[in-house]
């Protein structure tokens, strides 16, 4: 058996800063405009400060945190999305990541043509999805919408089909950020069985929820982030249980 | 380096992806379909021909057939450098969301233009055929002169995708450039009218070599020597380098400001 205590993430010293200028600039004139008035000004918003946190293989992780505290802007930067301004992130595996269904779907080419593309945008050979495609179809449950382009798909089909994509070849890290809460309730109650199912497999999972009750059914071990720092990292009960008590006195 | 071939290989098939769809969605719904893209060049260059083949006929030989020449090949550097140019803004929903090397962009917009190209080359041939224009043995070395350009190209869109990130002006600025690049380069009229002091600055433009060196194998069954050869190579290549550093340095700040 592999090593349950292997670390698969490694984020040391993670700071992510954004230039928050007030208004965007994006053109030369504006630039020098605002050069010669001396209005540009850059305020340095710190979205993620000093965050370290080791993700162990086949964990199911949580991550917690009021809105703008810095979660998803962590998640992006374990994906190789954003690259932080400083420290670094090291991450043993393949990632799907499930941030947002569908990235890469044009609305004009069909269901088939866009599992393809989808799959090829996650780095999938073709090989692997032509293997996995009736699969991928039979999860979605929308064989008989195949060939329609998907603008005339409805946004809870869209996202069938994106979380069928995503989730049926097995990454290493699945990251998922608030997207349990697309389609209907059996669709969701069968997104969350196939999340457990790749949780048997030893697939480590990155989730991101503001439903305390899903990350206490699913979790772990959980960090509570505030105003990217790390209030508080621990295991899911003594976090959640604080948490919860936070929220209130708040 | 070993590491970028192999992403490279494992987003091959992504690129692949992209081409087509660019391809299906172009002609999508039109009932000729994928024949348009022979069909359309072939349209324009029998108007554009009969149009100029009465006014500059005094001064070039067979204009018809050299302005397609010079213009099919100009077309393919505009075409690739200004939907290159839009790319990286074009995917910001996608590199917002998953992690893809962004160069992968630019080069498949400068791919599909490539492609476009190969479809007027047939339109090219078509009207060899009409106009009854000799082929010389020469002819088939036109892919070198392609390829220069092509990667001349790529390292254009390079600059152009990046800098276009960052600040806008340069999609507005740039659509004029080409413009006078097109009038400086000897498309629409001949070589010979230009004074020494004239060609001697024109030869500091790349399109000038590739555009020759295109005619030269093409219409005037005459192979450019080896220092020719060295001249469009280097350039080609300086801009190819320049171009990826360029993009290298600037790639991971492009999401902040999609």
């Amino acid at each position: 058996m592999e090593d349950k205590n292997v670390n698969i993430i490694e984020v040391k010293d993670v700071e992510m800063h954004f230039n928050m200028n007030k208004e965007k600039i994006d053109s030369l004139k504006e630039y020098v405009i605002k050069l010669a008035k001396r209005q540009l000004m850059y305020e340095d918003f710190v979205a993620l400060d000093k965050v370290s946190v080791d993700v162990k293989k086949g964990e199911v992780f949580g991550i917690i945190g009021y809105n703008g505290s810095g979660k998803s802007t962590l998640l992006k930067a374990i994906a190789g999305i954003l690259k932080p301004t400083s420290g670094s992130i090291r991450v043993y595996g393949t990632i799907a990541p499930l941030i947002e269904l569908g990235a890469g779907f044009d609305l004009d080419l069909t269901a088939r043509e866009n599992i393809f593309l989808n799959g090829s945008v996650l780095g999938f050979s073709k090989k692997t999805i032509s293997d996995k495609f009736d699969e991928i179809v039979e999860f979605s449950e929308l064989r008989d919408f195949l060939d329609v382009p998907m603008k005339n798909y409805s946004s809870g089909m869209v996202a069938r089909i994106g979380f069928s994509v995503a989730t049926m070849v097995r990454s290493d890290i699945l990251i998922v950020d608030e997207i349990l809460s697309v389609g209907d309730m059996l669709f969701q109650q069968k997104c969350e069985q196939r999340i457990n199912a790749l949780m048997q497999g030893g697939t480590t999972v990155l989730i991101v929820s503001h439903s305390l009750e899903q990350i206490r059914r699913l979790c772990s071990r959980v960090l509570w982030l505030d105003h990217g720092k790390i209030k508080m990292l621990g295991d899911t009960k003594t976090v959640c249980d604080a948490y919860e008590t936070g929220s209130l006195v708040n | 380096m070993l590491a970028h071939i192999e992403t490279f290989k494992k987003y091959k098939y992504l690129l692949k992806n992209l081409i087509m769809k660019d391809i299906k969605l172009k002609y999508r719904r039109s009932i000729l379909g994928i024949l348009w893209s022979v069909l359309n060049p072939l349209l324009m260059m029998i108007v554009i021909s009969a149009v100029f083949s009465n006014i500059f006929k005094f001064s070039v030989a067979n204009f018809p057939i050299y302005y397609l020449t010079g213009s099919t090949l100009f077309n393919m550097l505009s075409e690739t450098t200004n939907s290159a140019m839009m790319s990286i803004l074009g995917a910001s929903s996608l590199i917002k969301k998953v992690y893809i090397p962004k160069y992968i962009f630019p080069l498949e917009k400068c791919l599909f233009g490539f492609i476009n190209f190969l479809f007027s080359m047939i339109a090219v041939a078509i009207m060899y055929v009409i106009l009854g224009y000799p082929v010389y043995w020469t002819a088939l070395l036109f892919p070198v002169p392609v390829f220069y350009t092509l990667v001349f190209a790529i390292g254009i869109s390079m600059i152009l995708s990046a800098l276009s990130v960052f600040f806008r002006d340069i999609i507005h600025l740039y659509s004029v450039l080409l413009t006078a690049w097109t009038y400086f380069t000897p498309i629409v009229y001949p070589q010979e009218i230009l004074s020494d002091k004239i060609k001697s600055i024109m030869s500091l433009n790349p399109m000038f070599h590739y555009v020759q060196y295109f005619r030269d194998v093409l219409m005037y069954n005459t192979v450019p020597g080896f220092e020719e050869n060295l001249i469009c190579a280097a350039i080609a290549l300086g801009t190819l380098i320049l171009g990826l550093l360029f993009f290298k340095i600037k790639q991971d700040k492009f999401i902040l400001y999609i």
